[in-house]
């Protein structure tokens, strides 16, 4: 499958010969010495990446990494000095005036970190906007606006201004106009970044929510490691004009692939990232409901744990059998049913681990991934400590 | 020795004099138009505002001033229009009025345009500060002997000079409110595909209303300003009554002229910034 946007080694250089400095960005040079030798700025520095359709792609990085000057290359609002940039396979830094406003008009849209609301226009005309620029009927503009003001959740604000409302509904404004096109591609520089913590947290779920049905492609910009890793498909790491590492969260969070980024990673919730399926390990041996005892005991001492899962023919879990109950069992010359246990947890494979702390401290055996009744992985309470550091 | 040599002269002002006379003869058609349609507008005016009685223009000031200010300011400016009358002065007010009003609204028709194409045009825009400082720092009595070459004496020079000196205002601000809309409102207009048209019709003037509308009731104060100036090549009106008063060292006739310039000056300036805060607040009062 064709990437829907593909970036490829564009370069952005401030100065007054920018496309003279090109040949340095080949050279081991770094921004500094660029700066000193030629006087011109490295934005960004042979940047590549692919972004497939109905993708969240998050760019991270810290102010000055060249993150805001990126996606301003993907709507050319900035030019890149070299590079290109293919959106379905056409290469927008060779497009007309003409082309590139049909391109903006249609394809693409951008959600800003201070809102860039008109506020001589009304929520309902700010959201409008971008349906006049491409000279829709009044009529068929009002039932865009109408719709698309109530998926943002701002029905009954119509007709305020946006200085009138709190900075979420404001950026809930920004994200309606958007929308309004019906773009392919959304742009989010920084979208949460001026928002308070917890409308921002609000706004993160909504985002994602509403990407379940709108399936759009979205470039992502925040400097916030967890609100990139929470939202992303994939994360890009920036640093200093350059790409650092691209991965989805969870190979980054497992193979850093540098120390800043190791760095950067540090301080993530990474109990919020890792899910059960991460973490669990498969169930090397279990006991079969039909063993006898001195099978269940080879089968345990052979896994070097002190206890192991029991299933019945289909796989269903049954108990738990550990290594004293067995040999207990074993002298009282019990049957392995009357014997098996069942105070163990049991949890689906896509908890989030934060989610499973309390369940994991009840039971003192390993927990149990189960799917339909099937056991289909073991997570010990030492895997779940390692998640966490 | 201390004196500077009286030999070594050299007179710039022949060459701008030549100038003059041949643009007199050569563009002599193109200043008869411009003299015709500053005519045109102006006697249709005039007679707009001689034809309207003065108790109905009292009201309208009184009504204005009560929508837009407070029932204070419209029964003081009211009250200041009516001493007018008592002076004697209505006509020669309404005759500044004229000249006030058909030099602003053209000095506004010129100086927007030529703001926002200093604003989208750094190389223009250099180039055209200098010539706004100078057109600002110029005596302005100096633009009326041009004038006099091109148009003779009386009304038309007034007006043009009148344009000319009230022009910088109006460009200095429009350029200065066009470029200082949000980087980050410019960039959201242009990300959605606009014409350039698009974008200055529906984002950049409106966003740099307020910036502009000073730069309007700016050039309106500076219009009334020159139109006293303008008296002197024959400009009639209030400015006139207070040379003729000067040449007969007449106080008495001099102060009523006076003051009265003041009276509209205050009731212009009150009015047009009144006016100009409602707009922009306007929508706010409208939807509650």
């Amino acid at each position: 499958m064709m990437s829907k946007l593909e970036i490829n080694s564009v370069s952005k250089i401030y100065g007054p010969h920018p496309t003279k400095i090109v040949p340095y960005l080949e050279e081991d040079l770094t921004k500094e010495e660029i700066f000193q030798k030629t006087g011109h700025t490295v934005g960004i520095r042979n940047v590549s990446f692919e972004v497939k359709e109905g993708e969240i792609f998050v760019i991270m990085g810290l102010s000055g990494s060249g993150k805001s000057t990126l996606i301003r290359c993907i709507n050319m609002l900035h030019e890149p000095t070299d590079g290109k940039v293919l959106v379905d396979g056409e290469d927008i830094t060779a497009y007309s005036p003409r082309q590139l406003k049909k391109f903006r008009q249609r394809k693409i849209a951008m959600v800003f970190q201070h809102f860039g609301l008109f506020n001589h226009r009304t929520v309902a005309e700010n959201v409008g906007y971008g349906l006049e620029i491409r000279k829709i009927s009044a009529k068929e503009r009002a039932e865009i606006i109408h719709k698309r003001i109530e998926s943002v959740g701002l029905k009954g604000w119509e007709n305020k201004y946006p200085d009138e409302l709190s900075g979420g509904m404001q950026q809930r404004v920004g994200l309606a106009r958007a929308l309004a096109n019906d773009p392919d591609i959304l742009l989010m520089d920084e979208p949460f970044s001026a928002l308070d913590p917890l409308i921002r947290r609000e706004m993160q779920q909504e985002l994602l929510e509403l990407q379940q049905r709108l399936k759009k492609t979205i470039i992502f910009i925040t400097h916030d490691v967890n609100e990139a890793f929470k939202l992303g498909n994939r994360v890009a790491v920036m640093k200093n004009g350059e790409v650092e590492q691209i991965g989805s969260p969870i190979e980054i969070l497992r193979k850093p692939a540098n120390t800043y980024i190791e760095a950067f990673v540090k301080e993530i919730d990474r109990s919020k990232i890792f899910q059960v399926r991460h973490m669990m390990m498969d169930p090397q041996a279990v006991i079969q409901l039909w063993d006898d005892l001195e099978t269940a005991i080879d089968k345990i001492n052979a896994s070097g744990c002190s206890e192991l899962y029991v299933v019945n023919e289909e796989e269903k879990i049954q108990g738990i059998l550990s290594l004293d109950d067995a040999l207990h069992g074993l002298e009282g010359g019990k049957d392995l049913r009357q014997i098996i246990k069942d105070d163990y947890e049991k949890v689906a494979k896509n908890v989030y681990i934060q989610n499973l702390l309390e369940q994991s401290i009840k039971s003192f055996y390993p927990l149990a991934v189960v799917e339909n009744e099937r056991l289909i992985g073991v997570l010990p309470q030492n895997r779940i400590l390692e998640s966490l550091v | 020795m201390y004196e500077f040599p009286a030999k070594l002269t050299f007179h710039i002002g022949s060459y701008i004099d030549r100038i003059v006379d041949w643009l007199t003869v050569h563009w002599a058609g193109f200043f008869g138009a411009v003299k015709s349609g500053l005519l045109w507008v102006f006697v249709h005016l005039n007679d707009f505002l001689t034809w309207v009685p003065w108790w109905y223009f009292i009201l309208v000031i009184f009504l204005l001033a009560c929508q837009f200010k407070s029932i204070g300011s419209g029964i003081l400016y009211s009250s200041f229009l009516f001493l007018i009358g008592m002076f004697g002065l209505w006509e020669a007010t309404m005759y500044t009025l004229t000249i006030v009003i058909s030099s602003v609204v053209i000095t506004i028709m010129i100086g927007i345009p030529l703001g926002i194409i200093m604003a989208s045009n750094n190389r223009f825009e250099t180039f055209i500060k200098p010539l706004l400082d100078a057109m600002q720092t110029m005596p302005s009595f100096v633009y009326l002997i041009p004038g006099i070459f091109f148009f003779g004496l009386g009304l038309v020079p007034g007006v043009l000079s009148t344009i000319i000196y009230a022009l910088p205002p109006i460009m200095r601000l429009t350029n200065l409110a066009i470029r200082g809309v949000p980087e980050e409102v410019v960039e959201a207009g242009l990300s959605f595909g606009p014409s350039k048209w698009q974008l200055l019709i529906k984002v950049q003037i409106p966003q740099a209303l307020p910036t502009i509308m000073t730069g309007v009731n700016q050039t309106t104060m500076m219009a009334l300003a020159m139109v006293v100036v303008a008296s002197m090549v024959g400009v009639e009106g209030l400015g006139l009554e207070v040379l003729s008063a000067l040449n007969r060292i007449d106080v008495a006739q001099g102060f009523e002229a006076g003051i009265s310039i003041v009276f509209i000056a205050i009731i212009m300036d009150r009015l047009t910034l009144a006016i100009s805060n409602r707009t922009q607040s306007r929508a706010r009062k409208e939807r509650n």
